[in-house]
């Protein structure tokens, strides 16, 4: 077959962006990708901090409230000890693993949401 | 506690710091190493470099002594130490280092823009580090006097003269293995000596450690008094030596010392008899052994607000110090950030398990500290008081060279990013030439200010740098780094009305005395009123003029936040053509 005329005067088809393309010419879809890549991992940070930071910020008041906590012993220490010196660190670096990984995830997931082609 | 193996220690510690800067000095050529090490540091390398650099003189001996002499509630400083970096790890860690900033100015102004916001953050960021700098100096004092007898201004003079030599001569590059050797010294340093004084503890009886009596000499002790002290005797006591009591002039002879308050004179030298019950400095609560290791026992006014105001301040000031967050820009992407965070967090987790033990063994051993207030000297005098002959002299030599360990690191570090803001923003000097100047300046500032300070407990101090950083440069990463919504002018105001309170609370605590008014602990722990300044006018502000969002706050969006790895460059609009 020979072709003596190619179609050059018809719309070529429009190509579907992926979405790596979409943010970086800015469209509507991009910043939408990024507000909910933003979100998922602004949400995850202020709750692993919550939990952490709430958990934590009861005991002074608890133990102003019920001065008999003070006084209360685990393990052979004052219980404001063991929970200060042994039981926070071990929490501290659980939030911080679980952080770490589900902040990986939701980078992945985006990853594979905007290389979509 | 004269000891010659003290004193090496300290010598080995500084020698070895130098030894290996000047190795660091062959690899470092080109600007860029001088600054970033280029940024070829693995996360276990940079981990262990952050840790080493973090632990400073607060750690090391600060916590210990806050411990042993105000209790349980000082728990609070290492583990907001610690919760510091978690706080880190969730909201800034991996943004912070995809913004591709050196220092908070260079964020400042990738974020927002505007030479004014960077100029406002350069300078919070040099007060703050110099208030950090100015314990470490005085913490290097305290631990020559204390091994040597050497004036009060020799350590700060080594400390300031090794480390503006050491950065000078190898920038950050020989700096990060410097710092990461000195964390794992630090942790040998606190780690051996705990285990044997443990030992001896259990050997010796394993004595309650809250005993309802007042703690009391365990045998005949010789104090001397190097300053003009106020003690308060719970019961009298019979006491001899030379000195001035009550403006009363004693030669060699013996005294009773009646329960009560009483003033002595500098250069007392006392002998205390065993099993009687320790006067304590005036400025502590009276305090049994049972009722110290109670929550609320360090006498303030106000505990509560107090134990808050730390809280708050250790919890969000970790990222606004401007030597933690130039260690980030070293990491090759945001996924090694977060994980060089999380190896970070368990690196402190281990070494704050051991100053409480310091802290509560010494209500037991060397309780007279209590008595010339020189409590932070408890991590150093404890191995020699417990132990008795060349063990005790070769475990106080250990702790002494991992506390100068720990002040070197802090200040070389602190140093760096100094020297790297004066360069840059204020001294405008490019080059390693200007890098050079502004180290000796960065140095010289807080060794003059240790002239003029009043000498209160070193974590309390650092306490101060916390809380600035947490008023001000906090709020600006929190809220630059997850709102889109804030503005240039509510960043500056946000800063300004956050850090300036904080800073002059500092200040004032640190260079004028308040006594003992209701007021006091409003500006020694100023963080729990201005943090939520600072925070509420930075968001109240930006709200109001939200025409003044900087310009492409999409794009530096995107750089922030996207992994790097997906070729989404926070480069300019594309044009139209491109897309049809």
């Amino acid at each position: 077959m020979v072709v003596t005329s190619p179609r050059t005067r018809a719309p070529r088809a429009r190509r579907p962006y992926s979405g790596t393309r979409e943010i970086n010419e800015q469209s509507e879809l991009g910043a939408v990708y990024m507000r909910t890549l933003i979100r998922a991992q602004r949400r995850l940070g202020l709750s692993v901090c919550l939990v952490v930071c709430g958990s934590l910020g009861v005991l002074p008041v608890l133990f102003t409230i019920e001065p008999d906590l003070g006084k209360a012993e685990v393990f052979g220490l004052g219980l404001p000890w063991f929970l200060l010196c042994v039981a926070t660190f071990p929490m501290l670096l659980l939030a911080g693993w679980f952080y770490v990984r589900q902040a990986e995830r939701s980078e992945r997931e985006f990853a594979e949401l905007v290389e979509r082609p | 506690m004269t000891s010659g193996y003290a004193i090496a220690a300290v010598l080995v510690v500084a020698l070895g710091t130098i030894l290996v800067g000047t190795y660091g000095l062959r690899v470092s050529r080109t600007t860029s190493d001088f600054y970033v090490a280029s940024r070829t540091v693995s996360p276990w390398w940079n981990a262990s470099a952050i840790g080493g650099e973090y632990l400073s003189a607060a750690s090391f001996v600060g916590i210990a002594g806050l411990i042993f002499a105000y209790g349980p509630d000082m728990l609070w400083f290492p583990v907001g130490y610690t919760a510091g970096y978690l706080v880190l790890l969730t909201m800034v860690a991996a943004p912070l280092r995809r913004s591709g900033a050196y220092t908070l100015p260079d964020f400042a102004e990738a974020r927002f823009r505007s030479r004014v916001v960077r100029g406002v953050a350069s300078v919070l960021a040099l007060a703050i580090g110099w208030l950090y700098l100015l314990p470490q100096l005085e913490g290097a004092g305290l631990t020559l006097n204390t091994v040597t007898g050497a004036p009060d201004w020799v350590g700060p003079l080594v400390v300031t003269v090794v480390v503006t030599v050491n950065v000078m001569s190898g920038g950050m590059r020989s700096i990060t293995f410097v710092q990461a050797f000195q964390y794992w010294l630090k942790l040998t340093a606190i780690t051996v000596p705990i285990v044997f004084l443990i030992v001896v503890w259990q050997v010796q009886g394993a004595q309650s450690l809250t005993k309802p009596d007042y703690p009391a000499f365990p045998h005949d002790t010789e104090v001397r008094f190097h300053n003009p002290t106020t003690i308060h005797a719970e019961t009298s006591i019979f006491i001899q030596g030379t000195g001035e009591i009550d403006g009363l002039r004693i030669e060699n002879s013996g005294l009773v010392l009646t329960d009560g308050y009483h003033r002595i004179g500098q250069g007392s030298l006392f002998t205390f008899p065993e099993g009687a019950a320790v006067p304590h400095v005036s400025t502590m609560a009276h305090n049994t052994n049972e009722t110290w290791a109670q929550p609320a026992s360090s006498g303030e006014h106000f505990p509560l607000y107090g134990v808050y105001s730390l809280i708050i301040a250790t919890f969000l000031g970790t990222m606004g110090l401007p030597h933690v967050i130039v260690r980030f820009y070293t990491n090759p992407n945001g996924t090694a950030a977060r994980r060089t965070t999380l190896i970070v967090l368990g690196l402190l987790s281990v070494f704050y398990l051991m100053p409480p033990l310091y802290g509560a063994l010494g209500r037991l051993y060397t309780p007279e500290l209590l008595m010339t207030g020189q409590t932070d000297a408890v991590v150093l005098v404890l191995p020699t008081r417990m132990i008795d002959g060349i063990g005790g002299q070769l475990l106080g030599a250990l702790v002494a060279g991992g506390a100068f360990a720990a002040f070197l690191s802090t200040s070389s570090g602190l140093v760096v990013s100094l020297a790297g803001v004066l360069s840059q923003d204020v001294l405008r000097l490019g080059g390693v030439r200007g890098f050079r100047i502004s180290t000796v300046l960065a140095g010289v500032v807080p060794l003059a200010m240790t002239f003029v300070s009043t000498g209160m407990p070193v974590a309390d101090m650092v306490g101060l740098a916390f809380a600035v950083a947490a008023s001000s440069l906090c709020p600006l990463l929190m809220l630059g780094i997850w709102s889109t919504r804030t503005t240039t002018i509510g960043a500056i105001a946000g800063m300004l009305a956050g850090g300036v309170p904080a800073l002059t609370a500092g200040l004032v605590t640190m260079f004028a005395d308040i006594g003992d008014s209701w007021y006091g602990v409003l500006l020694s722990r100023p963080a729990a009123w201005t943090v939520p300044l600072g925070f509420t006018v930075m968001y109240v502000v930006s709200l109001l003029t939200q025409r003044h969002v900087p310009p492409g706050v999409q794009r530096t969006m995107v750089k922030l936040h996207a992994p790097e790895n997906l070729g989404l460059d926070g480069s300019g609009p594309a044009s139209a053509d491109e897309r049809s």
